[in-house]
């Protein structure tokens, strides 16, 4: 269906030639943003109800009082449906530590939690199907796993900045949201999403467009096709400063994957993207030393890095 | 009545004391609006995300930014 509108669009309303470099490029440029667009507007309606029922209060509660490995499992998980903003990374961090739960859990919620975000999945799925979109899904939630209790075994509690560990939260009884104050809610929430990526991702799908219509075949190959063992470290460096731009990052990763761009290097490209983002280290401050952000940040781009060059080997 | 915005001076929080402010203006009622942006003292509300706005001391509503109209009811 919508392949049919981009094509009339362009080769009918338009009159450009089928075949033609413009034309391709023109077909996949409204065509992608088409399919990109209509499904942001409806995931991500559906992730933030889903996300009404999980605020963080809960998920602390869920969390409880859980030990190592299955807590480290379920924060992953918690992760993916907490809503999470960069500006609530510090209450949230306290309120953890402070209802005793261990800090290589209370890691693993704030990895999986940026890293498995609506935003990048309606990416995926929408340019690389439903199936990549799933294997991101579990990467993420595996990285969260794993760099989580690597940080529980390091014993680091005493990076945490002392005035945490001081800190006595109180209760706080908000009543359960009604239906349509979660409707209203997922309405406000994707219309602040998408106002927030709207140009990032026609930047994006543009620059994809114009690289699947005029890149030759095999130009990615040469550099970062598989004959290149430094490309995958290269990838993730390259993604660390694109923090929040994954949105316009994807479908440029999408183009260079057509033209031979190895899909680990790809994925771990895309993760990086996400996964460790330079404000919240900034914020993290707040709580925990320096010497523990460095740990993190070291932990979780060695893991990506892993990551993509398992993916080369197995994809 | 008293009405406080929770939140560490982020960019939402910024707007959610606008939107205090204008539904304050609107009702005319005599409402005395504070920043509470010492962590410590957040945490004692019971949040976990930010911002957060306590009327007359209980949480109204935490990790999202409700318009003015909707401020406006509470004051009422």
């Amino acid at each position: 269906m919508l392949k049919y509108l981009a094509d009339s669009l362009v080769y009918q309303l338009m009159g450009i030639k089928p075949g033609t470099m413009l034309g391709e490029a023109l077909d996949f440029f409204f065509y992608d943003s088409m399919k990109v667009f209509l499904l942001l507007v409806v995931i991500i309606f559906v992730v933030a109800v889903i996300r009404s029922f999980f605020p963080p209060e809960r998920s602390r509660k869920l969390l409880g009082n859980r030990r190592e490995y299955v807590g480290n499992f379920l924060a992953a998980c918690l992760g993916i449906v907490t809503p999470f903003c960069s500006c609530s990374a510090v209450p949230m961090f306290i309120g953890f530590v402070e209802s005793g739960l261990p800090l290589g859990i209370t890691f693993s919620f704030l990895i999986s939690s940026p890293t498995v975000n609506e935003v990048a999945l309606v990416m995926l799925w929408g340019l690389f199907g439903w199936k990549i979109a799933m294997i991101y899904i579990g990467t993420g939630v595996t990285l969260a796993f794993f760099a989580g209790i690597i940080i529980g075994k390091l014993k680091l509690e005493h990076l945490v900045e002392d005035y945490v560990y001081r800190i006595k939260m109180g209760e706080s009884a908000m009543a359960a949201p009604t239906w349509m104050e979660r409707f209203a809610y997922a309405r406000d929430y994707t219309k602040d999403i998408i106002g927030r990526v709207w140009l990032f991702v026609l930047i994006g799908i543009g620059l994809g467009a114009w690289i699947h219509g005029y890149v030759p075949m095999d130009f990615v190959l040469k550099y970062a096709g598989p004959g290149n063992p430094f490309a995958v470290p290269i990838a993730v460096l390259i993604g660390i400063p694109l923090y929040s731009n994954a949105a316009g990052a994807i479908p440029i990763v999408q183009a260079l994957v057509e033209k031979g761009l190895p899909m680990g290097t790809a994925l771990a490209f895309m993760m990086s993207i996400v996964a460790i983002s330079t404000p919240e280290m900034i914020i993290l401050r707040k709580v925990i030393k320096p010497k523990l952000i460095a740990i993190f940040a070291g932990i979780v781009t060695v893991a990506i890095i892993i990551i993509g060059y398992l993916f080369n080997a197995i994809l | 009545m008293k009405i406080e915005i929770l939140g560490m001076g982020c960019s939402n929080c910024n707007k959610l004391y606008q939107n205090v402010l204008e539904a304050v203006k609107r009702s005319g009622k005599e409402v005395e609006v504070t920043k509470v942006e010492d962590i410590q003292k957040i945490m004692t509300y019971g949040v976990l995300s930010t911002p957060a706005l306590a009327i007359d001391g209980v949480v109204k509503v935490a990790g999202k930014v409700p318009k003015a109209e909707e401020i406006e009811g509470w004051i009422k």
